[in-house]
């Protein structure tokens, strides 16, 4: 049994607020510097070394590289031989997103409910999801989700017949409905399988995953190089100007699904695409 | 590179927006105006009212955004454009009182379009993702309505070479559309 104090962890959750919020991630910026490289169209290529050069100033100056500092997302994967102590872990998260979202000088985006839109006034609740893994180490990772790229995700329960061909003309629909409003170059995360809720689950999460890097299946590594090469020949290109590089990666998660079934969900995310991961 | 940028001074002429195309690189200087999805529902209900707007549209330019705090040492902090599309139920009756440009990401509808065409008014394309770039444009800010909507109060900013991209012109144009065509291809399969 380990024990971890949960101001730990509400130190942990402010510091990945803030840091997320400034600093893209390496394997993004080595996305975005690709894209760069091969983007065809002239705007679009303009377009790509402005987010870089905003990359630059954004963590350099502490500020958010974007506005629209989101929802404040984590995943966490607590192993099942960690204690908390000094307190309740949920209530350490919120505590953590508002200093973070305080002292980082972010925006609080968050309302009290669809209908009554009162600001909440420090981006609380957090959106927490716990996974319970072997082991005695806790590992947050932070996804910080803006809205304009939530507002454009989709979910679609196909019919088996439909198949990996309809499911690739959902995705492609998709992303060409969204057109320039999910700020584009995208990373796509796609969730399959599962009942209903599970395949939004696994296309959130997808978005996580370190830019790139295909899946450790090889058909599912395809089923993303096939699905990039269909998304970037839309001609959506960056910021929606029109280009080559409308998709800097798509990440798909798969899950056992029922025999009736092939639920699939896209989840977008903008060229803002901001992910951090802390082990405590 | 890309082509070399239009410079334009706000408040726009009617020869000012005749004068830009689809596509146009443009730096533009002088005071715009922020307004986002609040402060559009209570100018609504102003002119439903029969009261005054909070500021005179006439050749006047919004732009869409709520930007983050600022931190000490910035006037404004980061504030790249929100998506056009939530503010379309209301921005014909900006237009037709004379508003002469809007900024903003993502597409219009066509109510937006028809409207922008019949009474002179562009809508420029800015990067979301520049938001602190852009923030560095902004001179001087004023709150000048609604201040307690937050970070969706109005906002009258002093920017100076604030670059955005002509996406709708008078004539038709419209960048989302066309350079969508321009580049699309067929799929390697």
């Amino acid at each position: 049994m380990r024990e971890i104090p949960v101001s730990e962890v509400a130190q942990t959750i402010r510091d990945l607020c803030i840091e997320t919020n400034t600093c893209l991630r390496d394997d993004h910026l080595s996305a975005l510097r690709k894209a760069r490289e091969s983007e065809e169209s002239p705007l679009g290529r303009e377009v790509l070394e402005r987010l870089l050069e905003n990359a630059d100033v954004s963590c350099a100056e502490g500020v958010a590289f974007c506005q629209d500092t989101g929802y404040a997302v984590f995943f966490v994967e607590l192993g099942q031989e960690v204690r908390f102590t000094g307190g309740e872990i949920g209530e350490a998260i919120n505590e953590g997103v508002r200093r973070g979202y305080d002292e980082g000088y972010l925006r609080k985006s968050i309302i009290k409910s669809p209908v009554e839109r009162t600001n909440t006034g420090d981006n609380t609740p957090a959106i927490v999801y716990y996974d319970i893994v072997p082991g005695e180490s806790l590992e947050i990772t932070a996804l910080v989700k803006g809205a304009g790229c939530d507002n454009m995700s989709a979910l679609k329960m196909l019919t088996p017949a439909e198949g990996v061909e309809g499911m690739k003309k959902f995705i492609v629909e998709t992303i060409e409905k969204a057109g320039p409003n999910a700020s584009p170059p995208l990373t796509v995360g796609i969730g399959m399988g599962g009942p209903f809720e599970k395949a939004a689950m696994l296309a959130k999460k997808a978005l996580t995953r370190t830019s790139g890097e295909p899946s450790h299946e090889p058909g599912i590594a395809a089923l993303e190089r096939e699905l990039l090469e269909e998304i970037n020949a839309t001609g959506i290109g960056p910021a929606g100007y029109g280009g080559t590089e409308t998709a800097l990666c798509v990440h798909i998660e798969s899950f056992p699904t029922h025999i009736a079934a092939f639920p699939v969900a896209v989840n977008l995310d903008c060229h803002s695409h901001r992910t951090r991961k802390a082990v405590l | 590179m890309a082509e070399e940028p239009k410079r334009l001074e706000t408040p726009f002429t009617s020869e000012d927006v005749e004068a830009l195309r689809t596509g146009d690189i443009v730096r533009i200087s002088g005071a715009i105006f922020t307004a986002r999805d609040a402060a559009h529902a209570r100018m609504k209900e102003s002119i439903e009212n029969g009261d005054p707007l909070p500021f005179d549209v006439e050749g006047q330019t919004i732009y869409f955004t709520g930007p983050a705090p600022a931190s000490p040492g910035h006037v404004l902090g980061p504030a790249g454009p929100t998506t056009s599309s939530r503010m379309d139920a209301y921005s014909p009756l900006l237009i037709e009182r004379g508003l002469r440009a809007m900024i903003g990401k993502g597409l219009r509808s066509d109510e937006v379009k028809n409207s922008m065409k019949e009474h002179g008014c562009v809508y420029f394309g800015a990067v979301e993702g520049t938001a602190a770039l852009l923030a560095r444009c902004v001179k001087e800010v004023e709150i000048i309505a609604y201040e307690d909507l937050g970070s969706e109060a109005i906002r009258k900013l002093a920017v100076e070479d604030f670059p955005a991209v002509v996406v709708n012109d008078l004539y038709g144009g419209d960048l989302y559309v066309e350079g969508r065509e321009k580049w699309r291809r067929k799929a390697r399969k």
